[in-house]
């Protein structure tokens, strides 16, 4: 019944028998116990799951974790590096883009894939790509100001 | 002593843990051998129980226990109510459904499993045999009799009041004019992003419980929940990990919460539960859910004579723990920013076969203040005043305070029209009317709102809250000379550990990064109330200032028995007691060098050196009161100090916000053009957080004034099951703020602080409705109901 599976998580490989329903979220939160990733609605409408999977934002709440098998998984616990913040958690600190930092995880990982297709997105454009992640405490505009931050920190600007 | 950190923009110490995905949240707590409950729940809105066969559950692999209402029936107590309104209906409201449910979503059964895929196949397999019963759905059909929930009741009718000040009936008939109109303040959804979670460890061998829930007030839940489920509260250890938002949908005590607990304590074993979005959206409060109707009296100047507001309010099936005490809120906030000689309110609170309503983000106060502003606007069209204009006329000044309302309030302070004034020139008012005007002729809609609000916050004197209204602290220098504070609020990303810290080192001179805070642990923090009705800076912060003062009495007479001095003789500055005499010295270079202690090598405690000195740092103080080999006589060891704080009023923000917006003709859409909000939420602590918290409000307000609502249909089926269904406000729907502010300090607490958290769902929701109104003025639009979607704009420019 079980499948076997094989990924890289932040660098990490990891080979396990799972369950084909297991979804990838909680593989990764109770199989790996990488718990920064969130689950908030579990229909891939608040983005608080949110990985990269292959450099993709992937809702890794409608995702199975055996369709994860071979590929390379970067979750909010791999952002930073070697104690380095990434420009991104760097800009939500800084621009206070949290407050009960339950949807942030999901939100860095989105935003650092909009600088990551597009290094000097307009804020029209970090607002739209950030139309698949729901946050309740902030309004949003200090999650777009600190994407603008890391994206002049990326450039060089900031 | 100039603040280093008090008023500044200070980075929150919460931070880290969050943004690098280390914090832990209910879920993210692990234990071995945790069982996982999954809830069988109501599937029909108002059914008797026929019968519950669990036996195909029992035998679903890894199922270890199933339990129904009549496991619970005499072991576990009702869901408290703790309002106690006079003559108020309150069923009787169990963890698990007894002969009947009464909404969508009502829990029947608890499926305890090895593992949460084990528990959510079995609950599939318990078969409840339901024999529907006729659903009364809408509120104003619940007071005009209909369908009647609960037989010993005789209608559903679960309370009326009457409340507010001065002959009503004169007042309006002295009035030139009075206006009515229709309300409806929609039911919302709270949608914390995190979800309800409870995760419960019985230890047998000490008959100790302890539960860690996503809660805004572990204290209170710790109380009720003993009671609940008899435990000694003295048994119960209640913790709350990282909470992922409340906006008052966790200012509550839930059925699963007492469930939980006493589920371990049958198995022995720990047991989580963690709700679903669906659950959430069916049995976690809802908020608002009223429909009103307003009498308006003015004079052909606009002077307001006299308000009326007979109101609705739509409970839900059953009592959580506030759910009849909101509306009496708005009844409190009905006189707005204004003078009115006379106000009356009437609820009628009904039962319906819905979730409970209950206190979210405001908790009545958006009511009123939407209820007051669409008046003042009523007011203003109907007399050809400007919008703006008609509010200042019925302003009280700034020498008017304390203000006296006709709700039987005193405002604190307030000076509302520079406020308005300050948001009209930021907006660049006069010029942005132009403008309206010059777009009108060329066919385009173009709108401005205006919301004058005031808010009661700092919750509150006890004498008005049903169960306290006073916050505590502990404040404790610890032989190192770190510095702990432990509040009895419970801060849910409000950044409470950081501003309290603020405050803390300021006052005791010492760095941020020396002072913790904690909270949300009731073996570990005295008694607290919580964090709601934006009290934890008004009320905690206060506890924990004057904490602080008493602790540093203690301070300086430890100092001057150390430095043999008198009490009186020594200064406190820079986190060092001297000499008055010496400090001159000091400016000088010529003072002792002091070595900080905490840093001795091989992490042994230093002796304190005193000898020839002539000032002594707190941690100096710290370390002699741990020590206590010099303490003057009659000196308790140790260097903390507690204080319960009890508020002689409430306090009350207020601001103006100003929104303009234009409308397309062709869809009905709409854009925001600009949103200006001055408020004043008295002393600020940190002007960043202020912003955070009046951003995520005023974009909460954006959702109630266009997008959200929950949705039953007649059935009483739950149509808004999802985030799918429910339309929460994204990056790309909101207007971008210009923050600005005034700062009016509040008298009724040594902070001067006010409170800020709901200011932005108060102020802003009217503001925009009103502009959405004064866009589509030229069509006779003289009210809309919200949310006011793009297919409602369309049909009336379509008629």
């Amino acid at each position: 019944m079980k499948k076997a599976i094989s990924v890289d998580v932040n660098g990490v490989a990891y080979e396990n028998e799972v369950e084909p329903r297991l979804l990838l979220v909680h593989y990764l939160r109770d199989t790996l116990g990488l718990t920064g990733t969130h689950i908030g609605c579990e229909t891939s409408l608040c983005g608080a799951c949110t990985v990269l999977i292959d450099g993709q934002a992937v809702k890794s709440c409608t995702m199975f974790a055996v369709q994860a098998t071979g590929s390379s998984i970067k979750t909010i616990e791999g952002m930073a590096n070697n104690g380095d913040l990434h420009p991104v958690q760097e800009g939500f600190w800084e621009k206070h883009g949290l407050q009960c930092g339950y949807c942030t995880p999901g939100m860095i990982m989105a935003s650092a894939q909009i600088l990551d297709r597009n290094p000097q997105p307009t804020r029209e454009e970090i607002r739209h790509g950030l139309d698949g992640n729901l946050c309740r405490c902030t309004g949003y505009q200090h999650i777009v100001e600190a994407v603008e931050y890391a994206a002049k920190k990326v450039s060089g600007a900031g | 002593m100039a603040d280093k950190y008090v008023g500044r923009r200070v980075k929150r110490t919460e931070d880290p843990r969050l943004i690098k995905g280390l914090a832990h949240y209910v879920d993210d707590v692990r234990l071995p051998d945790t069982l996982h409950v999954a809830f069988v729940r109501s599937v029909y809105a108002h059914a008797r129980i026929n019968g519950i066969d669990t036996t195909e559950a029992l035998k679903a692999p890894g199922v270890v226990a199933v339990y129904t209402g009549k496991d619970i029936a005499e072991k576990i107590g009702p869901v408290p109510c703790a309002s106690a309104l006079p003559g108020l209906k309150v069923p009787d409201y169990r963890v698990l459904a007894q002969e009947k449910v009464c909404f969508v979503g009502h829990p029947i059964a608890a499926v305890v499993a090895t593992d949460p895929y084990a528990a959510r196949d079995a609950i599939d397999l318990v078969m409840v045999d339901y024999e529907d019963l006729p659903v009364v759905v809408d509120v104003e059909a619940a007071a005009n009799g209909g369908p009647v929930i609960y037989e010993d009741f005789g209608d559903n009718i679960a309370y009326k009041l009457t409340a507010g000040e001065g002959d009503i009936e004169a007042a309006l008939s002295s009035a030139d004019r009075i206006l009515k109109q229709r309300v409806v303040h929609q039911r919302l959804a709270p949608i914390a992003m995190e979800g309800r979670g409870v995760l419960a460890r019985y230890f047998p061998g000490e008959g100790e419980l302890t539960i860690w829930s996503s809660t805004q007030i572990p204290h209170l839940m710790r109380t009720q929940v003993a009671l609940m489920i008899g435990i000694g509260e003295n048994k119960l250890r209640v913790i709350t990990p990282e909470v992922g938002g409340g906006f008052g949908s966790k200012l509550n005590i839930y059925a699963e919460e007492a469930l939980l607990g006493w589920i371990s304590m049958q198995l022995n074993k720990p047991v989580k539960w963690i709700e679903t979005r669906r659950e959430n959206m069916q049995a976690t409060i809802h908020g608002r859910g009223q429909v009103g109707y307003i009498e308006i009296g003015c004079k052909n100047d606009g002077t307001l004579t006299g308000l009326r507001y007979n109101v609705f309010a739509d409970l839900g099936a059953y009592h959580q723990l506030l759910t009849p005490a909101i509306p009496t809120l708005t009844g409190l906030m009905l006189s707005g920013a204004y003078k009115i000689p006379a106000i009356q309110i009437n609820v009628t609170g009904c039962f319906t076969n819905k979730m409970a309503t209950d206190a979210y983000r405001g908790a009545g106060r958006p009511e009123a203040t939407y209820v007051v502003e669409r008046a003042l606007d009523l007011v203003a069209a109907e007399l050809g005043i400007d919008a703006a204009e008609v509010r200042r006329r019925n302003f009280p000044a700034p020498n008017e305070f304390p203000f006296h309302t006709a709700t039987g309030l005193e405002y604190d302070s307030g000076d509302y029209e520079t406020a308005l004034n300050n948001a009209q020139a930021l907006i660049g008012y006069s010029k942005l009317r132009e403008e309206q005007k010059k777009a009108r002729e060329e066919g385009r809609l173009i709108g401005i709102g205006i919301s004058t609000y005031v808010e009661i916050c700092a919750l509150g004197p006890s004498a008005a809250m049903p169960a306290g209204g006073w916050e505590s602290a502990t404040v404790r220098i610890e032989p190192t000379g770190k510095v702990t504070v432990m509040t009895g609020a419970s801060p849910h990303g409000q950044g409470q550990e950081t501003s309290f810290a603020q405050i803390a080192a300021d006052e005791l001179g010492v760095d941020l990064n020396d002072v913790t805070v904690i909270h949300g642990d009731t073996g570990i923090v005295q008694y607290g109330i919580g964090t709601f009705g934006s009290r934890a800076t008004a009320v905690g912060g206060t506890a924990m200032l004057i904490a602080i003062q008493k602790l540093k009495e203690k301070a300086n007479r430890i100092a001057a028995h150390m430095l043999k001095c008198e009490a009186s003789n020594l200064a406190f500055e820079g986190g060092r007691y001297s000499l008055r005499a010496a400090r001159a010295a000091a400016a000088t270079g010529t003072s002792d060098p002091v070595v900080p202690v905490g840093e001795a090598p091989g992490g042994a405690l230093p002796e304190p050196q005193t000898e020839g000195k002539s000032s002594l740092t707190i941690q100096d103080v710290a370390l002699a009161a741990h020590l206590a080999k010099e303490l003057p006589p009659d000196t308790e060891p140790g260097l903390s100090a507690t204080y319960f704080f009890e508020p002689k009023n409430f306090t009350f923000p207020f601001g103006t916000h100003i929104v303009a917006v234009e409308i397309d003709r062709d869809t009905g859409d709409l854009k925001f053009l600009r949103y200006v909000a001055v408020d004043d939420c008295g002393k600020v602590i940190n002007p960043m957080l202020v912003d955070g918290q009046l951003h995520g409000g005023i974009v909460q307000s954006v959702g109630q004034a266009l997008f959200e609502e929950v949705v039953y249909d007649e059935q009483g089926q739950l149509i808004t099951g999802t985030l799918m269904d429910y339309a929460v406000p994204r990056a790309a729907h909101i207007p971008w703020m210009e923050l600005d502010r005034t700062e009016t300090p509040s008298p009724v607490n040594p902070l001067g602080v006010k409170g800020v958290g709901e200011a932005g769902t108060i102020g802003a929701t009217p503001a925009i409705v009103g502009a959405i109104v004064d866009a589509l003025a030229p069509f006779g639009v003289k009210h809309l109901d919200m949310p006011v979607k793009p297919e409602a704009i369309w049909r009336i420019l379509n008629a």
